[in-house]
């Protein structure tokens, strides 16, 4: 028998039993579209992540901070040790435990290790409001890290550190209250910043928006350039003769490092009692989690699979049962054994492909208007993210794993298919 | 065309085992038609199954043209019975809920004819019993006579030399059995096909070239009706 009328006859005997081979095949597609939702959801998370990432822009610069200090609860009170101690900030990291503050002397310590440059203290600057003439205030917050990494803009330019003017990137929901029109208007206009120094006096500044950046997960609050936070950290000071207290620190390594390096640099820092973190780092604490729930998630999937192609097993048993006359009369009209296991294999595949392809129909069917409907509902804060991403390759891959999930589950009745005697078969009453 | 020589076939294991065939000896010409008669379990189709490779026996061996059958690969078997033997069983054996055509265009299908030859192929053999029209049907909607003209059909649409029948008009009336009968020997007559027919029916048996009466798996009695 030919190829193409095997797969064209094994098409066919799939549907002559509609009813069983419907059954199996909503089996099966109960698992596809578990398996396609899932992995899109996988998909969609961690292209959001990566976009993110990328419009950080900031792939050579470690965040340094105080290594935790490890507060052991069965020893008490740590002694006070003036080279390795350091102030506790007051703020604990549900993360890392209570973090220390970085000292002008550790900034002295990262110069002088080996590879890094440009080493420079994040100064924490808080503001209270901003204004935009005519407006009312809003309260504002300038993520610490803005000056040394990229915004995804939505509107205008990056922030330029080598500037002495002082510059901002406005999140984009503060355009429309600031009554600044729309997004493209707000580049250019200035603001007013106003904050409060240690001793209580009250100081203003006024910057030009260069740019406005999407809402995003990583981009928590305001971007300002260095020359702004340097001036507002100075002013905020009130000329207090309190040493400098810093909570991060960022320190660039050369572009082309290995991971190796980057390792070994870690090591270097860690050694100083301070930890470093690329940007990656971070945000792969994010994509572990998601990686995590997709995997359960992926789990459930694949049981309900493996339930289905149980489902296979018998459908096909019954059918090679039910044709038994019929295998022994093609077998008498001369077809071999290895065609006859094609053919209940192939029979094992349609319906595997039938269930995966349908799943997946449906799984884009509903999960495009759920994104639609996620976007500009619950995760409208987002913007940029399509929770469900329906890759090709996702697609091909869900269906290739049940087509051989459907052929393996196939070969048990192909194989008892194949070696039915056909004078058996055809006694058989 | 067919030999066989000193056959024998076992069925069965241990204490229920019993003999099916013992030591057959007897030939097939080219052109004959030959009723292997007996009563039922007197081992007449088994050794029609061997005859037609269908099977294999425990001794002796079966000669296609001189050759030893036991020395072909499967491969080769199954394309000599897919090429040169058909079947007419004494049970329909047609796929009920295909049509006509496909059942009849089976043995074709196997033997990789592609399907437009096929069809036409398939649409000549049904004209030659007048059952042209009915090809669209679906194989369960025809009646018994119908039904086992598509089946001489199904064995002649490979254009066989050989057509091995196990009771052809077992399951049929008289009158429809009688038809039949008329258009299997008329293909062994017009186109020299060779038959091989296995039956109890005495009448059938009469109408061929040479009778092989088969009783506890032996021949008993191997004759030659005058024409």
């Amino acid at each position: 028998m030919k190829t193409t009328d095997l797969v064209r006859t094994a098409f066919a005997n799939t549907f002559r039993s509609k009813l069983r081979t419907t059954l199996t095949v909503l089996a099966l597609f109960i698992g596809a579209f578990t398996l396609t939702i899932t992995t899109a959801l996988g998909a969609g998370v961690s292209d959001y992540v990566t976009k993110q990432v990328a419009s950080l822009g900031a792939n050579d610069v470690f965040l340094i901070s105080r290594a935790s200090t490890t507060t052991a609860t069965d020893s008490g009170p740590q002694k006070y040790d003036p080279a390795t101690s350091s102030p506790g900030t007051g703020t604990s990291n549900p993360l890392t435990g209570s973090a220390g503050a970085l000292t002008d002397a550790d900034i002295t310590t990262l110069h002088n290790i080996q590879g890094l440059r440009d080493v420079a203290p994040i100064s924490t600057v808080a503001i209270d409001w901003i204004e935009q003439a005519g407006g009312g205030k809003y309260q504002f917050t300038i993520a610490p890290t803005s000056s040394i990494a990229q915004s995804d803009l939505a509107a205008g330019s990056q922030l330029d550190s080598s500037s002495s003017d002082f510059q901002v990137v406005l999140p984009e929901d503060y355009v429309e209250p600031l009554g600044l029109g729309n997004t493209a208007d707000a580049v250019g206009a200035t603001a007013t910043l106003g904050f409060t120094d240690v001793a209580g006096g009250t100081h203003t500044v006024t910057a030009t928006v260069v740019g406005v950046s999407n809402t995003s997960l990583l981009n928590a609050g305001a971007g300002a350039n260095s020359a702004l936070v340097d001036a507002v950290a100075e002013q905020q000071k009130a000329g207090s003769a309190a040493p400098n207290r810093y909570q991060v620190a960022v320190a660039h390594f050369p572009t082309d490092a290995s991971a190796d390096d980057i390792a070994q640099l870690k090591n270097d820092i860690a050694a100083a009692g301070m930890s470093a973190q690329t940007i990656e780092d971070q945000l792969g604490t994010v994509q572990t989690i998601i990686t995590g729930i997709t995997g359960v998630l992926n789990a459930f999937a694949i049981i309900a699979l493996l339930a289905a192609a149980f489902g296979i097993v018998n459908t096909l048993l019954m059918s090679v049962q039910e044709r038994t006359r019929e295998i022994g009369l093609m077998k008498a009209m001369g077809m071999g054994s290895g065609r006859i296991f094609a053919l209940f294999s192939l029979e094992a595949i349609v319906i595997g492909f039938l269930g995966s392809a349908l799943g997946i129909v449906v799984a884009i069917a509903v999960g495009l208007p759920l994104n639609e409907a996620l976007a500009s509902g619950p995760l409208s804060g987002l913007s940029g993210l399509d929770l469900l991403l329906f890759q090709p390759s996702g697609l091909i891959g869900v269906i290739a794993l049940i087509v051989v999930i459907a052929f393996l589950a196939g070969t048990l009745p192909a194989r008892r298919a194949a070696r039915k005697n056909p004078i058996d078969a055809l006694r058989y009453e | 065309m067919l030999e066989a020589r000193n056959l024998t076939k076992w069925y069965g294991k241990g204490e229920g085992r019993f003999q099916a065939l013992d030591d057959v000896t007897m030939q097939v010409r080219r052109g004959e038609s030959i009723a292997i008669v007996g009563k039922s379990g007197s081992g007449k189709s088994t050794l029609m199954h061997l005859l037609a490779l269908l099977d294999e026996p425990d001794g002796g061996s079966v000669l296609v043209e001189g050759n030893e059958a036991s020395g072909l690969h499967a491969k080769a078997v199954n394309e000599l019975r897919n090429r040169r033997f058909g079947f007419v069983f004494q049970q329909f054996f047609l796929t009920a809920s295909t049509s006509v055509l496909d059942n009849v265009t089976l043995p074709l299908k196997i033997a990789g004819v592609p399907a437009r030859e096929r069809r036409v192929r398939g649409l000549a053999a049904l004209k030659k019993f007048g059952l042209e029209d009915k090809a669209k049907n679906r194989a369960s909607d025809l009646s018994g006579g119908q039904k086992q003209r598509v089946v001489l059909t199904r064995a002649l649409v490979g254009e066989p030399d050989v057509i091995f029948a196990d009771e052809p008009t077992g399951n049929l009336d008289s009158a429809t059995g009688r038809v039949v009968e008329e258009e299997l020997f008329e293909l062994n007559r017009a186109r020299g096909i060779t038959l091989v027919i296995v039956t109890h029916d005495e009448d059938l048996a009469a109408r061929c070239d040479r009778q092989i009466q088969v009783r506890d798996g032996r021949i008993v009695d191997s004759s030659e009706v005058a024409a």
